[in-house]
């Protein structure tokens, strides 16, 4: 008998979980804004789902429902793309140490 | 067109650029780096799906409107938010993140074979359970996430909303939610999903109006915790690795900052969650208070006292940066310098509206990060510190919570700022912090109360140095 596939999924999920878990613990305490808004960028990435749901199914009904929820969540993804991607750079851009000052 | 096999190596990629966007932010040297990784992950998971439907019709364009548009408000916002307005700003995109989820869980409800989940009305089973949770912690994002910005935006009151029976009135609704995703899993009706979206959405704003102001660091969090969470069972749904994976760093991010912040408070989890803190105890201290001398000096005294002081430690809260007083206590440290002061700046893990806060607002005024430190790493040298600054934070500096069983704080790690020689209290009035309780420091020998607007007295201190 097979595995199922989700089952490999879950497994992914877990362990990403962990990487999570011992990566964010080693963040400094002092990059914990830009932590918060790096990762809703990162999150973000539901806008494969959206493009997928947009740009699929038959080409002459280009506007029904479900494709329109689509586009919808294609444009809120991209605010939070390039909104959590800048505004990180914009933050850790004034991180500056003592030496680098003078 | 690319395979699907293909297709899920590229998504694993992107998946480990993610990982190694977060395992930069472990030194600022290193996180900008990070974010690049970043940047080139969400790239190529954006482009490969495009390949991989391969439809390049009139659709494709309207995608690429789409996501200029979007691109360039969130431009515009990321380049033009102040930084004061942070905690605000990440709490609106944590909405928004919510509800993209709830958008992709509908139309992958009405439309399920372009993701290849069955037809309309006969989608897999797992498949609905995993949309509906993803639609459901999506929504509750959305609206917690919206009634977060309102608070910390100051549009609607920081304090905390309650009223009798919300406990069980939450646990209620929950309960249905469950009921409605079983119903949904045997006969997949429209209204089922309809109503699910429907509850949770109220069930975002149920949770978040009973948590006052100073709980907002926690409230961030979680609500960046969920949002991952979202991600991860849409990601299940359309068995997409790169979101999984994301969704899981994310919602494992989030979880440890709302730990940090909730020990910085020494309390836990589910008294932040269930609020009420401050309106309860805040009754109980005001009606014995008893009108206790304190020292009341102004900016030639302070400046007076930091001049010959040796070393100072500055404590910065929520206070500044309501004043947005940053600029003026970089000023101010810069001149005390030139006089030979040594100055270090001392951060409690809860102080401001969102983890980290205070930092990015002292990295805007140009503070140095290695002149910055933490609690742990700073609290012994407050006994050999001249001066303590205090400007803007309050109950993160109540010695009440070493001392006092009985006080609501009692046990929360605090700052040793009575231990320095002389405290410079800078604040408006005498009225309690957020908890609600009178900070001793006040009436202390020495400590000397500034009594103004925190930017308008560090600016005055600098003209009188």
């Amino acid at each position: 008998m097979e595995i199922d596939p989700f089952i490999f999924r879950l497994s992914i999920f877990i362990l990403a979980i962990f990487i999570g878990y011992y990566v964010v613990w080693s963040v400094t305490p002092s990059l914990h804004t830009p932590l918060m808004s790096v990762t809703n960028a990162i999150s973000s990435v539901i806008i494969v789902g959206a493009i997928i749901a947009a740009l699929a199914g038959s080409s002459e009904d280009l506007f029904n429902i479900a494709n329109i929820f689509g586009y919808l969540a294609i444009l809120l993804a991209a605010i939070n793309i390039f909104g959590g991607f800048l505004v990180t750079q914009r933050m850790l851009a004034m991180y500056k140490k003592k030496k680098d000052k003078k | 067109m690319i395979s699907v096999n293909l297709l899920a190596i590229f998504y694993l990629i992107s998946g480990v650029l993610f990982i190694l966007a977060l395992r930069g932010l472990s030194s600022p040297e290193t996180s900008r780096q990070g974010n690049f990784f970043g940047i080139i992950g969400m790239s190529l998971a954006i482009v490969v799906t495009i390949l991989s439907v391969g439809n390049f019709s009139s659709g494709f364009i309207y995608l690429l409107i789409f996501l200029v548009i979007g691109g360039s408000i969130g431009a515009f916002i990321a380049f033009k938010i102040p930084m004061t307005a942070m905690p605000e700003l990440v709490a609106g995109f944590h909405s928004l993140v919510g509800l993209a989820a709830v958008f992709v869980a509908i139309s992958a409800f009405l439309n399920p074979e372009i993701f290849k989940l069955g037809t309309p009305g006969n989608i897999k089973i797992a498949s609905i359970i995993e949309m509906s949770l993803g639609a459901a912690i999506g929504a509750i994002t959305f609206t917690g996430s919206i009634i977060a910005f309102l608070k910390l935006r100051g549009i609607m009151s920081g304090s905390p909303i309650t009223f009798y029976g919300q406990h069980y009135l939450n646990l209620f609704l929950g309960l249905i939610l469950i009921g409605l995703i079983y119903y949904l899993c045997k006969s997949q009706v429209d209204t089922w999903f309809w109503l699910i979206i429907g509850i949770s959405l109220f069930v975002g704003v149920l949770l978040i109006i009973p948590i006052g102001g100073a709980d907002m660091p926690v409230v961030i969090s979680m609500l960046n915790s969920y949002s991952g969470w979202a991600a991860a069972g849409i990601g299940f749904t359309l068995e997409n690795t790169a979101l999984i994976i994301t969704g899981a760093l994310v919602g494992s991010s989030g979880a440890i900052l709302s730990y940090i912040m909730c020990k910085g408070m020494n309390r836990s989890f589910f008294n932040v969650i269930l609020g009420g803190w401050g309106a309860t105890e805040q009754k109980s201290s005001t009606s014995d208070k008893e009108q206790k001398p304190v020292k009341n000096g102004n900016a030639d005294d302070a400046a007076f006292l930091m001049k010959n002081a040796s070393s100072v430690i500055i404590v910065p809260g929520y206070g500044m940066a309501v004043a947005q007083a940053q600029h003026a206590l970089r000023e101010m440290v810069d001149t005390l310098k030139k006089n030979g002061v040594k100055v270090s700046y001392a951060i409690h893990p809860v102080a401001g509206r969102m983890p980290g806060h205070m930092n990015v607002l002292l990295a805007e005024a140009n503070v140095p990060y290695d002149e910055v430190f933490e609690l742990d790493e700073i609290n012994n040298d407050f006994a050999n510190c001249d001066v303590a600054y205090v400007i803007g934070a309050n109950d993160v500096t109540n010695p009440v919570a070493k001392s006092d069983p009985q006080s609501p704080i009692y046990g929360m790690p605090v700052l040793d700022v009575e231990k320095s020689k002389s405290v410079l209290f800078v604040k408006r009035s005498l009225s309690p912090g957020y908890a609600g309780i009178d900070n001793d420091l006040f009436y202390r020998d020495n400590t000397l109360m500034l009594f103004a607007d925190a930017k308008k007295m560090t600016e005055e201190i600098v003209k009188s140095l």
